[in-house]
C-alpha cells in the first residue's frame, strides 16, 4: 500500500527535464527572434517561410520526436509539444507547418515504414531539406475519413492512383517531398501508399485562399492515374483505417499545442496591451471587467496546457492516449478561439487592425476547432470511450 | 591552443530583481539562466575555433557557484564547449568579487589556458570586475570590453569598445579577455546539443582540489561588507519630443543639445 503510494506521488510530476526546460527555451527564443518579426509580413503576403523552415532544419527542430539514427532529435513527445507551443505562441502558420510535417508527414513513416523506407525517407524529412504531407480529406470524405473515394489499383507492379484529394497542409511548397495517402485498394480496403512530388499524374493544384493560417501551404491534390511502385505500400495492405487513426491520434497532440499556444500568444498581447493602454485616465489593465478576462484566459490557458502535457506524457510513457488526446483538442481548440477573441476584444479597434498580432491570431484561431478532427468529431470519439454508444 | 570560457548562472532576465533584505543580495530564487554575455563569449572562442587560424584542441567552460550551476555548464556545452570543470563547496559560499576571482583563477592554474574568455558583466552582480581579478591572480595580461578579436598563433588583435571610442590592442597569450555583447550574435543550441549536453565531461572540483586557501574565501574570507543597501536615486524625468514635423522635431533636438552645450 505504501509502496504504492510512493510510486503515484513520484510519477505525478510537474517539473520539466532540463532538456526539455532547454528547448522550450531554444524554441521560445528562435521564435521570438527569427519568426516575430516577419510574422506579420508572411502573413500579408501568404508568402511560405521558407528561411525560418530552413533554420528550424538546422536546429534539428523538424523532426523532434524521432530517433537519432534517422536524423531526429531523439527527443520526447512532450518536448515536442512544448517547441510547437511556443512557435504557435507568436505565429500559427510556422507552427502547423513544423506541426503537420512531423506528426502528420512524417510520423507514419517513421511508425509504419519498413527500414528501406524510413532509410530513404526519413533522414531529408527530419532534416527539414524536405517536407512530406498526409492526404486522409477528400470532397466526400472529411470527418467521414473512411467514405475515401481515391483509388489505387495494382497493375504490373505498379499502383495506379486515381482521385482527389482536400486541404493537404505542406503539399505544394518548393520543398515538399510528396504525400503519403489513403486510398482503397480494394472494394472494403483502405491502404496508405506513398507518393513522391514528382509521381506523373499527380498534381498538386492552386493554393486555396485561407481565413488564416496565410503563410502556411494548403493545396487540393488530383491523381489521374499517378504510378508509383508496389513497395511504396505504406504498412500492411488494408490496414490504412486503422494507421490513420492513430497518426490522428497522435497529430491531436502536436495540434492541441497550438491551442495552448495561440491563447498564450493572444493573453502575452492582450496584457502587454492592457498594461500600456489608458482609458479614463488609467491603464485599462486596472478595470476589473479587463481583469477578469485576463484571469479567466492565464486560468483556462493553464487547464488546458496541463491537459496538453498529460497526453503527452501518456504518449511516451506508451499508454493509451486517445481519450485524452481527443479531450485536450477539445478543449485548446475552444480556448484559443475564446482567447483570440478576447484579446481582440482587450485591444479595442486596433485588435481589429492588422498591425496587432492578435488580429492575425483571431483569423489563425478557428481551424483548431476543425483540422484534424472536428470539435464534433473529438466528442464523438470521447463520447465513444466513454461507453455511450 | 586551449581556451577556457567562465561562465555564470544568473536569474533569467524576465524575473524580476529584488534584493533582500536580510541577506542584503539579490534574490536568486526563480528561473535561472546562463549570463547572456557568457554566451558571447563561448560563441567568440567557438569562432577562433572554427576559424581556423590557429588550432584550438579544446574549449573548456568553467564555473562556480551551487549544485544548481551545473545548468550552465550544460547550457555552455550546448552551445559547443567541448567539456566543464564545476567548482563548488560549502566554503565558497558568500565570497565577494575577489575572493570569486581569486577561486577562479585557482581552477583556471589546474587547467593552464592559452586563452581565458568571459563576459564583460554579469546579469546579476554586475561588477564588470571577474576578468580583472581573475587576470591578476594568473599574473596574464586583461582586456575588458573586447568586440573584436583577430586571431594569430600567439598573439591576439583586439577591439576595444570604450566611452571615447574604439582602441585597437595588440595582446600576447596567454591572456584574460572579456567580451562585450556586440561581438557577435551566439547562435542558438541545436537540439540535438542539449540532448547530448549531459553526456559531455563535467568535472566536479572541491576547494582543496585546485589548491584555494580556504581563509581567502567564503564569507569569513571576504573583505568587503555590504553595509546597507539603498535604492538608486531617481532620475529625473527626460522630456518627451513628440515627432510630429521632422524639421521642426530635429530643430527642437538641436536647440535642446545647444542650450547644454553639447554641440559645438
Ligand atoms: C487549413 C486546413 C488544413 C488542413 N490540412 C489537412 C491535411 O494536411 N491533411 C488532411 O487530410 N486534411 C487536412 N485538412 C482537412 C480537415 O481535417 C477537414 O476539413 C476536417 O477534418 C473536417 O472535414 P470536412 O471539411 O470535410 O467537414 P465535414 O466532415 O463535411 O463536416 C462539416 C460539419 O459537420 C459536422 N459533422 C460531420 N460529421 C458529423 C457527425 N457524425 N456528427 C456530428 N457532426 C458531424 C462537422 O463537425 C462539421 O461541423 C485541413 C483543413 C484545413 C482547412
Ligand atoms: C562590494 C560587493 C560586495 C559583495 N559581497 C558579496 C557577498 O558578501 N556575498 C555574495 O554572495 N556576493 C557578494 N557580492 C557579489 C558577488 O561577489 C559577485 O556576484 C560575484 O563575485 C561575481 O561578480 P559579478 O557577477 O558581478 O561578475 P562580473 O565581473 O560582472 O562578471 C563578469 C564575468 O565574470 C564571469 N563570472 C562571474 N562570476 C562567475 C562565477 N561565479 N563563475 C564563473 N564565472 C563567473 C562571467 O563570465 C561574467 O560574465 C558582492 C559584490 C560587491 C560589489
Amino acid at each position: 500500500m505504501r509502496n504504492g503510494t510512493d510510486r503515484v506521488r513520484r510519477r505525478v510530476v510537474f517539473d520539466l527535464t532540463d532538456e526539455q526546460k532547454d528547448i522550450q527555451r531554444l524554441v521560445r527564443d528562435f521564435a521570438q527572434n527569427e519568426v516575430a518579426p516577419v510574422a506579420e509580413e508572411l502573413d500579408r503576403e501568404k508568402r511560405f517561410p521558407y528561411e525560418i523552415i530552413e533554420k528550424l532544419g538546422k536546429l534539428g527542430l523538424m523532426g523532434i520526436p524521432y530517433a537519432q539514427e534517422y536524423g531526429g532529435g531523439g527527443a520526447d513527445t512532450l518536448s515536442y509539444a512544448l517547441a510547437i507551443e511556443e512557435l504557435a505562441r507568436v505565429d500559427s502558420s510556422v507552427g502547423i507547418t513544423v506541426a503537420a510535417h512531423t506528426s502528420l508527414g512524417t510520423w507514419p513513416i517513421y511508425a509504419f515504414g519498413t527500414d528501406e523506407q524510413k532509410a530513404e525517407y526519413l533522414p531529408a524529412l527530419c532534416s527539414g531539406e524536405k517536407l512530406w504531407s498526409f492526404g486522409l480529406t477528400e470532397p466526400e470524405a472529411g470527418s467521414d475519413a473512411g467514405n475515401a473515394r481515391t483509388t489505387a489499383k495494382l497493375e504490373d507492379g505498379e499502383w495506379v492512383i486515381d482521385g482527389a484529394k482536400q486541404f493537404i497542409t505542406n503539399a505544394g511548397t518548393d520543398i515538399s517531398g510528396g504525400v503519403t495517402i489513403t486510398a482503397r485498394t480494394g472494394e472494403k480496403e483502405i491502404s496508405n501508399i506513398i507518393v513522391p512530388q514528382d509521381t506523373p499524374g499527380y498534381t498538386v493544384e492552386a493554393p486555396y485562399r485561407k481565413m488564416g493560417w496565410n503563410a502556411s501551404d494548403t493545396r487540393p491534390l488530383a491523381f489521374d492515374s499517378a504510378r508509383v511502385p508496389e513497395e511504396n505500400l505504406l504498412g500492411p495492405r488494408g490496414q490504412g483505417f486503422k494507421q490513420f487513426l492513430q497518426t490522428l491520434d497522435g497529430g491531436r497532440i502536436s495540434v492541441s499545442a497550438m491551442g495552448v499556444g495561440l491563447a498564450q500568444g493572444a493573453l502575452d498581447q492582450a496584457l502587454a496591451y492592457a498594461k500600456e493602454r489608458n482609458a479614463f485616465g488609467k491603464p485599462i489593465a486596472s478595470f476589473q471587467a479587463i481583469q477578469i478576462k485576463l484571469a479567466d484566459m492565464a486560468t483556462e490557458i493553464e487547464a488546458a496546457r496541463l491537459l496538453t502535457y498529460k497526453t503527452a506524457v501518456l504518449k511516451d510513457q506508451g499508454k493509451p492516449f486517445g481519450l485524452t488526446a481527443a479531450q485536450a483538442k477539445l478543449k485548446t481548440g475552444r480556448l484559443a478561439v475564446r482567447c483570440a477573441e478576447e484579446a481582440v476584444q482587450i485591444h479595442g479597434g486596433y485588435g481589429y487592425i492588422e498591425e496587432y498580432p492578435v488580429c492575425r491570431f483571431y483569423r489563425d484561431a478557428k481551424i483548431l476547432t476543425i483540422g484534424e478532427g472536428t470539435d464534433e468529431v473529438q466528442q464523438m470519439v470521447i463520447a465513444r470511450a466513454l461507453g455511450a454508444a | 591552443m586551449k581556451i577556457c570560457v567562465l561562465v555564470k548562472e544568473v536569474p533569467d532576465a524576465a524575473v524580476e530583481k529584488r534584493m533582500d533584505s536580510n541577506s542584503m543580495r539579490l534574490d536568486r530564487s526563480g528561473e535561472k539562466n546562463l549570463n547572456p554575455f557568457d554566451t558571447h563569449a563561448i560563441e567568440a572562442a567557438m569562432q577562433i575555433k572554427e576559424g581556423g587560424a590557429v588550432d584550438v584542441e579544446e574549449v573548456v567552460a568553467v564555473t562556480m557557484g551551487p549544485e544548481s550551476a551545473v545548468r550552465a555548464l550544460h547550457k555552455a556545452v550546448s552551445l559547443g564547449a567541448d567539456r566543464s570543470v564545476h567548482l563548488t563547496d560549502d566554503a565558497l559560499a558568500d565570497s565577494d568579487v575577489s575572493a570569486t576571482g581569486y577561486a577562479l583563477a585557482q581552477v583556471l592554474k589546474s587547467e593552464s589556458p592559452d586563452l581565458v574568455l568571459l563576459g564583460q558583466q554579469s546579469d546579476d552582480g554586475e561588477c564588470y570586475t571577474i576578468g580583472a581579478v581573475v587576470a591578476d591572480h594568473l599574473e596574464m595580461p586583461s582586456l575588458t570590453q573586447v568586440i573584436k578579436i583577430d586571431t594569430a598563433a600567439d598573439k591576439l588583435t583586439c577591439e576595444r569598445q570604450a566611452e571615447y571610442g574604439y582602441d585597437t590592442v595588440e595582446v600576447t597569450l596567454p591572456a584574460v579577455i572579456s567580451v562585450g555583447d556586440a561581438i557577435n550574435e551566439p547562435r542558438y543550441p541545436s537540439l540535438k546539443a542539449i540532448m547530448g549536453a549531459k553526456k559531455k565531461q563535467l568535472d566536479s572540483k572541491g576547494t582543496g582540489d585546485v589548491e584555494i586557501d580556504a581563509s581567502k574565501v567564503g564569507a569569513d574570507g571576504s573583505r568587503t561588507r555590504v553595509l546597507a543597501i539603498n535604492p538608486p536615486p531617481a532620475k529625473q524625468a527626460g522630456e518627451i519630443i513628440e515627432d510630429e514635423d521632422t524639421n521642426e522635431t530635429v530643430e527642437k533636438i538641436v536647440a535642446w543639445l545647444d542650450e547644454r552645450k553639447l554641440i559645438a
